[in-house]
């Protein structure tokens, strides 16, 4: 019986123990380059395409199955097997399929930044560079975040920009009556008071998820510091710029005046009524900092499922003697890779996706915030065209810090930013956080 | 423990079997110049193959979801890996400098420590009140064994959203009914507030477990023999006095067996808080499953995922062995 119930133990341990395992078990054993069993070519020139995106549900996903079906009729021979799937749902079966290194698809959302340098330097995606030279050449204003080493990867199709989303009857039942749209930090701060003194929570922010409150530390530290100045510290993994430092001290600053709903150290991103996005569709709070998803991630928290009326939208605040250009933003968007073993049919797909007439159709419908030019003034949604002439005035768009940084770094800097939410770290941690992380 | 009893189920069949099966092979064909000790050799042969075939199946599934896994587990800890092409960046035991070091891993096995400790000093004493309790004759004993043992019964991840809601700050039934009656919840909610996130942890899942801790001890305190209480009534003990000498030492078995299946479920620690908390705030309530699926997962450094990985397992062996030699060495070795 002794013995019995030991080896009982052993296996239960090691069951447990196993099931944690395996989650990361698994390396990229598959040799990736020799790897084409989804793309089939057959003798007679027919060209199966296996395109992933995530506009799952209603007219988006229409939409895109009519963009399929017109390349198929303009180009005999060539099918496309659409595969629109759940946000979460893609990345993960993306990251499983980059690490087993079969299965990729060769038309996909990419995101840039540093996850995009790990497709790259696995030698996963293609270089579009000369294939998709004259689109890139429409696009060129967002190339950049999609570009490793002046050589373009990706090709974004729709570019936003993270700032206030406001409720104007709230902030008329404050007495706010002007609401500018570009504030300083006095003005921003004259905002929040007056919500306050008038009984409304004024600020939600999902810090339970890490990412919505981090980015209030990276929009300061694109109003603290000159764009060169982040670019050569993420080159150099050298953060030692007194600008990071004034950012955190910025961001102390906004914590201490506790603009926030209560409980959100707990508080989720996007998910039900109680998470950031739902405080404000619910009417809750005031405002809060999010992308340009906000219009549909607020609707879909409506009963009515309907975008309300009462969403405004202002620029983050500017700072006092700040380094960084006022017209610099911080967003991020979506863009199109086509892996590296797909056929060249997959880059004429991915460029016609940028064409004029698939972004206007996409601008029509509000699906994002198109980058082809032709497409710009095709927003139906007037608050979500409010923010093209920002994005578009001529200042550096800043990706979020954590997308550049790749999972890594981004993850430990985003901990280190939480952690000053709650009062358990200070602008020196998250410099030392970003550094450490980025030196191993 | 499951794979224990399948292992031991699968075992037990070819026992059984080759019995009978050897013993009709005999009778119906009777061995026609076949030496007496042939036979035994030829039926231990055969008993043996049939074990083999029998046990195959289970140990090459434990080979390869168990063994196989935990050698990849600390190949990957000792390599710089980001989940993507071959491992080629050895950097030996790096990895684990890096995990026993960080503030977080050791925070993590702290609240997993806090967990263990507390699930037990709880439900050791509230399980076997209640189990006291429900085994006297009494009206609805079943009806009150049954809502004692449901929360055990309801999947974890369902629980958990529901405490979730439950407990939102401000808005939620917990905060509103404390608010009717004068009292105020923290502003920053229950699962908000860096003190109070881990003792409602441990609030809730004394909730979700103390079914499972009373279920056991109804069922040990079936095996105390009845005549003991009749003596110990006729020697004129009280009701109290029964419990303490006789009901609690006789439960000894069951209750050892039960703080070893507890603190081990305390040590994978992992479902009910990533829904209520995800570690937060501020990993206040972050375990080392929290901490391993954050690293591998979320941040793709799978080596140092595997390193802690492995320090999990090499932890939960120890604290098993050592409970098995220290503590449970009694109960089994009565039963062998």
């Amino acid at each position: 019986m002794t013995r019995k119930m030991r080896g009982a133990t052993a296996v239960a341990l090691g069951a447990t123990v196993a099931l944690l395992a395996t989650a990361c078990a698994g390396q990229g054993t598959a040799d990736q380059d020799t790897d084409t069993d989804e793309t089939t070519t057959s003798e007679g020139g027919d060209v199966t395409l296996q395109w992933w995106h995530n506009s799952n549900t209603g007219e988006g996903k229409e939409y895109y199955d009519q963009v399929a079906a017109d390349f198929e009729a303009a180009n005999p021979g060539v099918t496309i097997e659409v595969s629109a799937q759940q946000h979460e749902d893609m990345t993960t079966r993306l990251q499983a399929a980059f690490q087993s290194g079969s299965g990729i698809p060769d038309v996909y959302m990419s995101r840039g930044g540093g996850e995009l340098l790990v497709e790259v330097e696995g030698g996963l995606v293609r270089d579009l560079t000369e294939d998709a030279a004259e689109t890139i050449d429409t696009i060129s204003a967002f190339a950049g975040q999609y570009s490793v080493e002046d050589r373009v990867y990706a090709l974004p199709f729709s570019m936003g920009l993270v700032g206030f989303w406001y409720n104007t009857d709230l902030f008329a039942e404050a007495g706010i009556t002007d609401v500018s749209p570009n504030p300083t930090i006095d003005e921003f701060n004259g905002y929040v008071d007056q919500l306050k003194d008038a009984g409304i929570d004024p600020i939600s922010v999902g810090a339970g998820d890490g990412w919505p409150a981090a980015h209030y530390w990276y929009y300061n530290v694109v109003r603290e510091c000159t764009f060169d100045t982040v670019e050569a510290a993420i080159d150099s993994g050298d953060y030692s710029d007194d600008c990071f430092i004034a950012a955190g001290e910025q961001l102390e600053d906004l914590i201490e005046t506790e603009p926030f709903n209560p409980g959100f150290l707990g508080t989720v991103a996007q998910s039900g009524p109680t998470s950031a996005s739902g405080l404000l569709a619910t009417e809750r709070v005031a405002m809060e900092l999010a992308g340009h998803w906000e219009p549909g991630v607020v609707g879909g928290l409506r009963e009515d499922g309907e975008v309300p009326d009462f969403l405004g939208w202002f620029a983050y605040p500017t700072f006092d003697g700040q380094a960084g250009d006022p017209n610099d933003q911080m967003g991020g968007g979506d863009a199109w890779s086509v892996s590296a073993q797909a056929p060249d049919v997959a880059v004429d797909f991915a460029e016609y996706l940028l064409s004029d007439e698939v972004q206007i159709g996409f601008a029509e419908l509000d699906m994002g915030l198109p980058t082809n030019p032709a497409a710009t003034d095709s927003l139906t949604n007037e608050t979500l065209a409010q923010l093209i002439p920002v994005r578009d005035s001529g200042g550096n768009t800043q990706l979020y810090l954590d997308t550049r940084l790749g999972q890594s770094v981004g993850g430990a800097m985003n901990d280190a930013i939480a952690l000053m939410f709650a009062e358990q770290a200070g602008p020196q941690d998250v410099v030392d956080a970003i550094e450490d992380a980025a030196a191993q | 423990m499951a794979d224990d009893s399948t292992v031991s189920t699968t075992a037990a069949p070819p026992a059984t079997s080759s019995g009978p099966a050897a013993g009709a092979t005999r009778t119906g064909r009777p061995a026609a110049g076949q030496s007496a000790g042939g036979r035994t050799a030829h039926s231990n042969l055969r008993k043996r193959l049939e074990i083999a075939f029998f046990v195959t199946p289970a140990l090459a599934l434990l080979f390869l979801f168990v063994a196989w896994p935990v050698v990849t587990a600390v190949q990957m800890s000792m390599f710089r890996w980001n989940g993507i092409g071959p491992l080629v960046d050895f950097v030996g035991l790096q990895n684990y400098v890096r995990v026993l070091s960080n503030d977080v891993f050791i925070g993590s096995l702290v609240n997993n420590l806090i967990i263990i400790a507390s699930s037990i000093a709880i439900q050791l004493p509230l399980g076997l009140a209640i189990a006291l309790l429900l085994n006297r004759k009494m009206w609805g004993q079943g009806l009150m064994r049954t809502v004692i043992f449901m929360p055990y019964v309801l999947a974890e991840v369902v629980a958990g959203v529901i405490w979730f809601q439950l407990l939102q700050p401000q808005y939620g039934v917990i905060d509103t009914v404390l608010q009717s009656v004068g009292i105020d919840p923290p502003p920053q909610g229950w699962l908000g507030d860096m003190d109070l996130a881990l003792w409602t942890v441990v609030v809730i899942l004394t909730w979700k477990y103390i079914g499972l801790a009373v279920i056991l001890f109804l069922a040990g305190l079936q095996g105390v023999p009845d005549e003991l209480y009749e003596a110990a009534q006729l020697d004129g003990a009280s009701w109290w006095q029964v419990q303490r000498k006789i009901t609690i030492p006789l439960l000894g078995p069951t209750i050892r067996t039960w703080a070893f299946l507890s603190m081990i479920g305390s040590l994978q620690l992992f479902d009910m808080v990533w829904i209520l908390t995800r570690g937060g705030p501020a990993n206040a309530t972050s375990t080392m499953a929290i901490f391993l699926v954050n690293e591998g997962t979320n941040r793709a450094n799978f080596g140092i995922a595997g390193a802690a990985s492995v320090i999990l397992f090499v932890i939960a062996l120890t604290m098993a062995v050592l409970y098995q030699r220290l503590v449970m060495r009694r109960d089994t070795k009565g039963g062998s």
